[in-house]
C-alpha cells in the first residue's frame, strides 16, 4: 500500500503549510489572502510565529503585502467587492492573532484616526476596509462607526485627541454633511489641529476641496499612503518650528 | 382644430440607463410617443458609477446631431455631480434626483422613508426582476452566503417601490426580504418623476 494519501480524481491534495519554508508560506499566505482563506492565513500567522517571526515583520511581510496585492488587482477590475471583503476578513483573521503581540512590543502608532460615516449613511464596507488598512500600516483607528452627526465626531476628537480625522460616505445626498462636521471644527477653532480625509464611492477631488478637507482617498491604499504622507508633513512642518 | 395643426413634438433622444428601459418603453408604447428614440447604457454602470459621466457624454455626441433635443434619463446616480458637469457642458438635462429610488418615490416620500430608517435597502421593478443575478450573484453572494451578513448588517428594511402592480414582483421582493433577513414594506410608486419628466419632454418645454 502506498504511505502518501490516496487522491480521489479531481480532488486536490491539501497543502500543509508547515512542510513550506518562510519564502514559501509567506507566497502561500499571499495567495491565500487573494483566494480569502481566513483559517489558512491564521494556521500560516500562527506557523510563522512559532519559527520566531515578529509581529510587526509578519504583518507587514505576509499580511499588508499581501493585501496591498488585492488593492492593486481590485483598483484594476480583476477583483471585484466579493473578493476584496473575502481578502480582508483573511486578514483580519491574521491580524486578530498579531494584534495583542504587536500591542505588546510597545511601538508607538504612526499616528491616531478618528473615523467614521456621517449621518444619515449607514454603508461602513469601504470604511472598515480604510480602517484595517491603517492599522496595518501602523496607525491606532478609533472606528467611531456609522450614522455619526457632527456632536459624535466632535466628542471623539475632544475623547481620543487623534491627528486625523476620517469621513467616509456612500450616497450623493449624505456627503454634504462632511461639510458640517468640517464648518463645525472651523467655528470651535480647532479646524487646523487635525487633518481630514475624506472618502467614498460618489467623492472626488473636487468635493473634497470644496467642503474644506486635506485630501480625498479613492481607496484604501491611497488613504495609507495619503495619512502618512500628511503626518509625515506634519511632523516636518512642527519640526522646523520649534527648531 | 383641423388636421396637421397640433404641433409636432421634437424629435428627442432620451439617454438612459438599462435599469429604465422596460419602464420607458412601456410609457413610450402607452402615450404614443413616436418622436422618442430610447438609447440604453448598461445597467451595470451604477456599480461604476466613476464611468457614468463619460458614457453619457459619449452617447450624446454619437448621436445628438440626428435629434431636436436630448434628454438624459438618469439621476446623480452615485456620480456626485461629475454627470452634471458634462450635461452642462453638453447643455442636456437629467431627472432630478439622487437616484431612481427618489425619482420614482418622489422626494417628499423618499426623504420620510430615509429619514425614518436610513438602514434601508430599496428595490424597484428592475432590481426585484433581476435580484438573483444583480444582488445575489452579483455580489458573491451565491458562492459566499457568509457575505451578505457583511454586506446587509446594518440595513433594517427592504422597501420595494413598485412602478407596476405585479403579484410576481411583489412576491420576488418579498423572498428578496427573507432572503436578506430584511423586514418588508410595499410601496406602488408608478412611474413618479420619470413619467413627469418625460410627458414634459413630449410638449416641447
Amino acid at each position: 500500500m502506498n504511505d502518501e494519501a490516496e487522491i480521489e480524481d479531481g480532488e486536490e491534495e491539501e497543502l500543509d503549510l508547515s512542510t513550506l519554508d518562510d519564502d514559501e508560506l509567506v507566497k502561500q499566505m499571499h495567495d491565500d489572502l487573494y483566494d480569502g482563506l481566513r483559517e489558512e492565513i491564521e494556521e500560516g500567522t500562527n506557523i510563522l510565529l512559532s519559527r520566531g517571526w515578529g509581529p510587526k515583520k509578519l504583518l507587514d511581510d505576509a499580511l499588508v503585502e499581501g493585501m496591498r496585492i488585492v488593492g492593486i488587482d481590485f483598483r484594476d477590475g480583476i477583483l471585484f467587492v466579493p473578493e476584496v471583503l473575502l481578502s480582508a476578513n483573511a486578514m483580519k483573521g491574521g491580524m486578530d492573532i498579531l494584534r495583542p503581540l504587536l500591542a505588546e512590543t510597545g511601538a508607538p502608532p504612526i499616528g491616531k484616526m478618528v473615523i467614521g460615516t456621517v449621518k444619515g449613511d449607514i454603508h461602513d464596507i469601504g470604511k472598515n476596509l480604510v480602517a484595517m488598512m491603517l492599522e496595518g500600516a501602523g496607525f491606532e483607528v478609533i472606528n467611531i462607526g456609522i450614522n455619526n452627526s457632527v456632536e459624535s465626531y466632535l466628542e471623539a476628537l475632544e475623547e481620543h485627541k487623534p491627528e486625523l480625522l476620517g469621513m467616509s460616505a456612500l450616497l450623493t445626498t449624505t456627503m454634504p454633511y462632511m461639510k458640517v462636521v468640517i464648518d463645525a471644527m472651523v467655528a470651535k477653532g480647532i479646524r487646523d489641529d487635525y487633518i481630514v480625509l475624506v472618502g467614498g464611492a460618489p467623492l472626488n477631488e473636487a468635493f473634497a476641496e470644496a467642503v474644506g478637507a486635506d485630501a480625498y482617498c479613492r481607496d484604501a491604499a491611497v488613504a495609507v499612503e495619503t495619512a502618512k504622507e500628511m503626518m509625515a508633513r506634519r511632523h516636518n512642518v512642527r519640526g522646523a518650528a520649534s527648531g | 382644430m383641423p388636421r396637421g395643426d397640433f404641433p409636432t413634438p421634437p424629435s428627442t433622444l432620451v439617454i438612459a440607463c438599462g435599469a429604465l428601459a422596460r419602464e420607458i418603453v412601456d410609457l413610450k408604447r402607452a402615450n404614443g410617443w413616436r418622436h422618442m428614440t430610447v438609447q440604453c447604457l448598461p445597467a451595470e454602470l451604477h456599480n461604476y458609477p466613476d464611468k457614468i459621466p463619460d458614457a453619457v457624454r459619449g452617447k450624446i455626441r454619437e448621436m445628438r446631431a440626428e435629434y431636436d433635443q436630448v434628454f438624459v434619463a438618469y439621476a446623480d446616480c452615485g456620480t456626485g455631480g461629475l454627470l452634471d458637469r458634462v450635461l452642462e457642458e453638453e447643455g442636456v438635462e437629467r431627472i432630478p434626483g439622487a437616484h431612481c429610488y427618489q425619482f420614482y418615490a418622489g422626494t417628499p416620500l423618499f426623504e420620510s422613508l430615509a429619514d425614518a430608517e436610513p438602514g434601508t435597502f430599496y428595490l424597484t421593478d428592475f432590481l426585484a426582476r433581476h435580484f438573483d443575478r444583480l444582488i445575489w450573484k452579483g455580489l458573491g453572494m451565491d458562492r459566499h452566503p457568509q457575505l451578505a451578513d457583511e454586506y446587509f448588517r446594518n440595513y433594517k428594511l427592504l422597501v420595494y417601490l413598485a412602478q407596476v402592480e405585479d403579484d410576481d414582483l411583489l412576491a420576488r421582493a418579498r423572498d428578496a426580504a427573507h432572503t436578506l433577513k430584511l423586514e418588508f414594506e410595499y410601496r406602488y410608486t408608478g412611474y413618479g418623476d420619470l413619467e413627469r419628466v418625460l410627458v414634459t419632454l413630449g410638449r416641447g418645454v
